[in-house]
């Protein structure tokens, strides 16, 4: 015999509605009203695009051959931004331990300390980091120096975020066993937190190190050091065989040092 | 080992070559340290630092809305536009991109395998480069911006969906396949269900990036907030500076809860 189901049990078979015609209609309607008001604000147009590209193809052809002459002078560039990431990521890791504890829920005690925390750590990541270089490039002149400090602020804002949730996820074991045999606080980080995180951590700045070689190679076009400049130079006399340069030489270096810096991780983890 | 149930617990094994890798850091650090001149700062360092500080804390209001145009709210939906255009340029077009990268599509390894080398050389590319590139193309202005981000984006995307890509299960496909169902049937009703939500998320997730990408594009000139900063910071105008950047730390805020709160419900 049938018995009709309970509404409970209904309910637990279909737990949720599937949204109606209407509610896909309106997301529909609602994204290509932004499109379309997208598109009027930014004067797209698909005849400029058509119109363009033969200065798009004249441009290619004029970046081939690349002209190979031009690349020791900005080896000392390369070298340049590559330093800049280091030091900069370096400096970013480093502050960011602090402020990656003072974030993380279950290591400060009150959460009148990791939420503005928090707060604080989200408005710096909102920054990019070529805004950054441009405002220390204000402050402090042109050179490298504005530059590393830009990628320092932007690091500690990325390390400390990942970082910070990993320290949420660590196992609670060993610090209490530590605790119940009488650990210090300074004790239970060194053996209790550092040794679960530690790993992570350096995957992170990794990381970080492989973003940040890619932002120090555009940071020179605000005037933050590295081989950025050189693209203002080249481009600026319509050299545009010696920017291929540029760009190739770039690519290749990302590639490699994202490359290294994927295989470290990979044994890391 | 077991002994009288007890396991013996091993120290872990060091690497014997750790110390080279400590000398080679060092030497590293030496190397990069020794060449960046920390000398020679502006004297007036401290003072623009306050000016800027200041500037923050007093920001102009008056730049919010002008009459006249050129203001802080229509360059901030500027930026916005830039990023949705691009967004949408991208999602469309990675689309062929991730099925021939995605290794369960093709039948030979090396298909997928040049596919998701054309993807990770697409990503390598700075999008402010290619930004350049396409200002050179069809003149400075926001459409250059659009037409950087839509197509650079494409590099990541056209990944992440591949992997998704990669996740999916062949069940529903052969089931449908065992009934009778064309190829085009299979897609539309066993493969496009299962993509759809990670592609919308990633889609969301790239709109984040590029929102924030699209704050600095104006900066050599292809639209958006970006050129008004640069503007307001090479005349020295401290409380535009600040007005502007709290613009964008208000506008990528808001940004980031609304596409989080989406995407978490679509997960």
């Amino acid at each position: 015999m049938k018995t009709p189901l309970p509404t409970s049990a209904k309910s637990a078979i279909h737990p949720s509605k599937p949204p109606t015609r209407m509610k896909h209609g309106l997301t529909a309607v609602i994204i290509l009203v932004l499109i379309w008001a997208s598109a009027v604000q930014t004067e797209a147009s698909f005849s400029k695009l058509v119109i363009g590209l033969p200065n798009m193809l004249d441009l290619l052809r004029d970046m081939f051959p690349p002209r190979w002459s031009y690349f020791k002078n900005i080896t000392n560039g390369m070298l340049e931004t590559i330093r800049m990431a280091l030091i900069g990521t370096t400096i970013g890791g480093l502050l960011a331990i602090p402020v990656a504890v003072l974030c993380a829920g279950n290591l400060m005690p009150s959460r009148w300390i990791y939420f503005p925390a928090r707060f604080v750590l989200n408005l710096v990541r909102t920054i990019p980091d070529l805004l950054l270089a441009a405002l220390f490039v204000a402050v402090f002149g042109l050179g490298p120096v504005p530059g590393i400090l830009a990628l320092a602020v932007f690091s500690v804002g990325l390390i400390a975020k990942l970082t910070y949730e990993s320290l949420e996820t660590i196992d609670k074991g060993p610090l209490e066993a530590m605790r119940s045999v009488g650990a210090t606080g300074t004790q239970l980080i060194i053996f209790g937190v550092v040794p679960q995180v530690a790993a992570q951590f350096t995957s992170y700045v990794l990381y970080c190190f492989e973003i940040n070689v890619r932002a120090a190679a555009i940071l020179g076009l605000v005037g933050a050091g590295g081989i950025g400049l050189y693209y203002e130079a080249t481009l600026g006399f319509l050299e545009y065989d010696k920017t291929s340069v540029i760009i190739l030489f770039t690519l290749a270096i990302v590639l490699v040092i994202d490359y290294v810096s994927m295989k470290l991780r990979e044994k890391l983890l | 080992m077991m002994k009288n149930g007890t396991t013996v617990i091993r120290k872990p094994r060091k690497n014997p070559y750790r110390w080279l890798i400590y000398i080679a850091l060092v030497l590293l650090y030496v190397w990069a340290f020794s060449g960046v001149p920390f000398t020679g700062f502006k004297e007036t360092a401290g003072q623009i630092m306050r000016s800027i500080v200041a500037g923050i804390f007093s920001p102009d209001w008056n730049y919010v809305y002008l009459p006249e145009g050129e203001d802080l709210l229509r360059g901030l939906m500027d930026t916005l536009a830039i990023s949705i255009l691009g967004t949408v340029i991208s999602a469309v077009i990675c689309i062929p991109f991730a099925f021939w990268a995605a290794r369960n599509i093709s039948r030979f390894r090396f298909i997928s395998g040049s596919g998701k080398m054309v993807l990770s050389f697409i990503r390598t590319f700075p999008e402010i480069i290619m930004a350049l590139l396409f200002i050179k193309a069809v003149g400075p202005g926001s459409f250059a911006g659009v037409l950087a981000l839509g197509l650079n984006s494409i590099g990541m995307l056209g990944k992440l969906y591949a992997d998704e890509v990669e996740a999916i299960d062949p069940g529903p496909s052969e089931a449908l396949m065992a009934s009778g169902a064309n190829r085009l049937q299979q897609l539309w009703y066993a493969v496009v269900p299962q993509v759809l939500p990670g592609f919308l998320n990633y889609t969301l997730y790239r709109f984040e990036i590029n929102v924030r990408s699209a704050t600095i594009l104006g900066v050599i000139g292809a639209g958006g907030i970006g050129t008004p900063l640069i503007f307001a910071l090479s005349t020295r105008n401290w409380p535009r500076v600040g007005i502007i950047l709290l613009g964008i730390i208000v506008m990528i805020t808001i940004i980031d809860l609304i596409s989080g709160y989406i995407r978490k419900k679509l997960v």
